[in-house]
């Protein structure tokens, strides 16, 4: 299952409401978290898995000018590129929803990193451990942002091997990198990942951990 | 990548639907941005327009949620959402994090809000 899994609800267009739970009247701030991986991670399955509404699917396109620009009859096959990605919501009180985005990690879905990236609060990196290799980039990405993130193994079907401390080798992750097992089908589990995330930034807010951190 | 009624869309027709326009590199809005209908769609309003407007009474809506319920680029809903904004038609309620002085920078008392939030899941 991956990041075009889902349409919107049927009817949605036409409907004029808003399927499933609408957001309470007194939301006034909206929190975001970005959940990166190669294709089949699990991306779409954490987000369902901990959302309070089902997953929904959008899009979003890039057209790159001067391709075809001085040609009328090329303008439809300019170079478009349009990625889908997945979200859901979980609201924390009156006032204050988090929305969860599934990212496709590949380079070139790159100018939606920088949407989903802006304000969002950190990033969790869902491995595959049999495929390890397809969050390289997601994570040279997100350490040039300067994106505080937390790596969560999705052990679904690799038997609990490679251990922990192998995956942090493959992956050279630096040793205050939080890096956990979880299984993105099970609500606690996925819960328990964005809770290690958000006390990670907590610890990265606090002024003892900034002391650490540069010494 | 599966077809949807979007990629089947005529290009031309989408760039019809933003009379042209792309946005303001000032004033653009979140994903994440909620959107609050001030007015009810009316008639002669563009259809787009008046489905954004039924979307959004009584309760805000994302604009992410917009675009996938509408089944338009996130980009064109924005281009569309300005132009009610514009007019009064509707409000935004933008995220704390589009005032927050750095990226990234999200303070610790909102950290421990989104805390108690997901500990109580």
């Amino acid at each position: 299952m991956d990041s075009k899994a889902f349409d919107p609800p049927p009817g949605a267009r036409t409907g004029g409401q808003i399927a499933g739970t609408p957001l309470r009247r007194t939301v006034r701030d909206a929190l975001k978290i970005v959940i990166v991986g190669g294709f089949g991670a699990g991306k779409t399955t954490m987000v369902g898995s901990v959302s309070e509404i089902r997953p929904l699917s959008t899009e979003e396109t890039m057209t790159r000018a001067g391709i075809g620009i001085d040609d009328p009859g090329r303008v439809k096959t300019k170079n478009t590129t349009t990625v889908a990605f997945d979200f859901g919501r979980i609201s924390l009180d009156a006032h204050k929803v988090l929305y969860l985005f599934g990212a496709p990690g590949q380079e070139r879905f790159w100018f939606l990193w920088d949407q989903l990236f802006s304000g969002s609060l950190g990033a969790i990196v869902l491995v595959d451990t049999r495929r390890l290799e397809d969050c390289f980039y997601s994570l040279d990405r997100l350490e040039a942002h300067a994106m505080p993130f937390v790596v969560a193994v999705n052990r679904f079907g690799d038997g609990g091997r490679p251990t922990l401390d192998r995956v942090r080798d493959a992956l050279s992750l630096d040793e205050g990198i939080p890096l956990i097992d979880c299984d993105a089908r099970v609500r606690d589990s996925s819960k328990t990942v964005l809770v290690t995330l958000v006390r990670h930034l907590t610890r990265l807010r606090e002024p003892s951990a900034v002391q650490e951190a540069t010494s | 990548m599966t077809p949807r009624p979007l990629s089947r869309e005529d290009p031309d027709r989408l760039y019809t639907v933003t009379g042209g326009r792309s946005e303001a590199a000032d004033d653009t809005l979140d994903l994440v941005a909620l959107i609050v209908a001030e007015d009810e769609p009316a008639a002669g309003m563009q259809s787009e327009h008046a489905a954004i407007l039924r979307l959004c009474q009584g309760s805000p809506v994302a604009v992410v949620e917009l675009s996938s319920h509408l089944r338009l680029p996130v980009s064109v809903v924005k281009i569309l959402l300005l132009d009610l904004r514009d007019t009064g038609r509707v409000t935004v309620r933008h995220p704390s994090s589009a005032a927050a002085p750095a990226a990234h920078q999200a303070d610790l008392e909102t950290l421990k809000q989104v805390l108690v939030g997901l500990e109580s899941l």
